[in-house]
């Protein structure tokens, strides 16, 4: 093994953290915006935002999230005179920043073969994955409480309470359903989890369905978006981001699209297979099969990005009591249980 | 028209609505039964296949003209007699009872004796009219309407907010001032 890191990997690392934090991450968000603009539009028999136009093209009105940009980006930032300075400025950071490592940490593909050597297409390839998946997610807290407490507004720091209520919560569920999924796999690797899945043909989903449904509720929850959305709270509270303007806003809903992308992440790798194909060895075809890895594991966590966001148009916002009863008496008890069953039944079949 | 009263029956609180997720279910049953529908309906507008309901319910509104209810509130309008003078008879009533107090007329002698008084100046500042429409329900012969259509009543300033008689009678066309 020699101690020199070769220039190529380093670029190909970059180039992978790129592609998840540049491709996946801002160019599905930027167009998350635009699908939930439309969909919850269609869905509710309206037409929605067609306005934004270049040279009279309106595709759709696909341009609404740059439109959103630009004016994000060239509105003033005003810190208001209560505002604690420097936190006030850090909590976006961090919210964002948090969420942008755990997308650089999914497993896009898995190694292919091509041109001579090995490629992984992960960009950041760690065998305790998962957990720091989980623990960057649980950081972003920092950021809402941050925020709120920085903007020296009680609605704000209201908002943040009920996010760190909230978040408390629903991390514990969060982990603890994913507990027996990881036990049988026997890994905390994101990538040995998929070639588990891969090599036997059989998906997450089916070996824990119960697991997938208190995943995927908890990880509605941990995106703050409806009908979790109780730390935002349009209608009541306004919530954690009550103070921010311009950009320093823009990375808050930037987070939110984020943190989902990540949880249908998380649920595609563990749950549906990740990159894998049923029926075609993807690390045996070279590049085409990188290719059709990233395709499909890209593809299977924007099917689940569109049920979340139907949810989220669907179902009215939870009374914070509910919220919490939901998470500790319904969710956690059923998790933990789910695990205990799942290590019985491996105990027995050994 | 009699009063009827239809009595709605509280749903029950079963299990299957107490544990929520076929609830969930049912309202996304619902919410994709729309989005599929109407991404249908969509598809064949824009492939130009004739026969299905329209995706939307939207009005696009600066481009197509707004689409009031029969009986909405819109600009006043002051009604003339059979002879073409106006009906009003500056009896003060509807600026009495206007809670935004925005009418203000001043009172002449009528030449018709039969009638006696009526309105030389009739202003009513729409920039504070809260479109109640007690000012029509005051009126005892019938004066003042609200049935113009006519609600793109925005204007650059407050002065140009303020209606006279002609331009209530539809005498005049109001004209507004640009941009200051
Ligand atoms: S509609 Fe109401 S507020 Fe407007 S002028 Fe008549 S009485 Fe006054
Ligand atoms: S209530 Fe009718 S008649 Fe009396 S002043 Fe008003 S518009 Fe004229």
């Amino acid at each position: 093994m020699s101690f020199a890191i070769p220039l190529n990997d380093v670029l190909f690392t970059a180039a992978k953290i790129l592609f998840a934090v540049v491709g996946v991450g801002l160019n599905i968000a930027g167009f998350l915006g635009w699908v939930e603009r439309k969909q919850s539009a269609v869905m509710q028999d309206r037409i929605g935002a067609n306005r934004a136009s270049i040279f009279g093209v309106t595709l759709l009105g696909l341009f609404h999230p740059i439109a959103d940009a630009i004016k994000l980006l060239t509105k003033e930032d005003f810190v208001p005179k209560g505002a604690r300075g420097p936190l006030h400025g850090l909590a976006p950071m961090i919210s964002l920043g948090c969420a942008m490592f755990c997308l650089a940490a999914l497993p896009y593909g898995g190694a292919v073969q091509f041109s001579g050597r090995a490629w992984d297409l992960q960009p950041i390839a760690l065998s305790m994955g998962v957990p720091l998946v989980l623990a960057a997610l649980a950081f972003g807290v920092h950021g809402i409480v941050m925020a709120g407490y920085a903007s020296g507004s009680n609605y704000g720091l209201l908002g943040a309470l009920r996010g760190a209520a909230q978040m408390i919560a629903y991390e514990v569920c969060l982990a603890s359903s994913l507990a027996g999924i990881l036990f049988i796999y026997g890994t905390l690797d994101f990538q040995e989890a998929v070639l588990w899945q891969a090599s036997r043909g059989l998906w997450g989903i089916a070996v824990q369905p119960l697991a997938f449904f208190l995943f995927l509720t908890a990880g509605a929850a941990v995106t703050k978006r409806a009908p979790f959305d109780l730390p935002e709270g349009e209608s009541e509270i306004v919530g954690y981001h009550i103070e921010y303007s311009g950009m320093k806003f823009g990375m808050f809903m930037m987070t939110d699209f984020f943190e989902s992308i990540v949880i249908c992440g998380v649920i595609t790798a563990l749950f549906l297979g990740g990159w894998a194909i049923p029926g075609l060895d993807l690390q045996a075809m070279g590049a085409l099969g990188g290719l059709l890895m990233v395709a499909s594991f890209v593809g299977k966590m924007m099917l689940l990005l569109f049920l979340l966001m139907q949810l989220r148009w669907t179902l009215p916002r939870f009374r914070f009591d509910q919220l919490l009863d939901l998470g500790w008496k319904n969710l956690l008890p059923l998790s933990l249980l789910n695990f205990i069953a799942t290590a019985w039944v491996v105990y027995l079949w050994r | 028209m009699a009063i009827t009263v239809r009595a709605v029956a509280r749903p029950a609180r079963t299990f299957a609505t107490q544990i929520y997720l076929v609830e969930v279910w049912r309202g996304l049953a619902v919410t994709f039964r729309h989005l599929f529908v109407n991404l249908f309906r969509h598809a064949m507008k824009a492939l130009g296949i004739r026969g299905f309901l329209p995706g939307s319910v939207t009005i696009q509104y600066p481009e197509d003209p707004a689409v009031l209810g029969k009986r909405a509130r819109t600009r006043h309008r002051l009604l003339k007699r059979d002879d073409g003078a106006p009906r009003c008879t500056a009896c003060l009533l509807c600026e009495t009872i206007c809670p935004a107090k925005c009418i203000r007329i001043t009172a002449e002698n009528a030449p018709d004796v039969a009638v006696e008084k009526r309105a030389k100046t009739f202003d009513i500042d729409l920039g504070m009219c809260v479109f109640c429409g007690y000012c029509v329900e005051a009126c005892p012969v019938d004066a003042i309407h609200m049935d113009a259509d006519d609600v793109e009543l925005s204007s650059y300033s407050r002065q140009d907010m303020i209606w006279n008689m002609p331009e209530l009678l539809g005498d005049k066309t109001k004209v507004p001032s640009g941009p200051a």
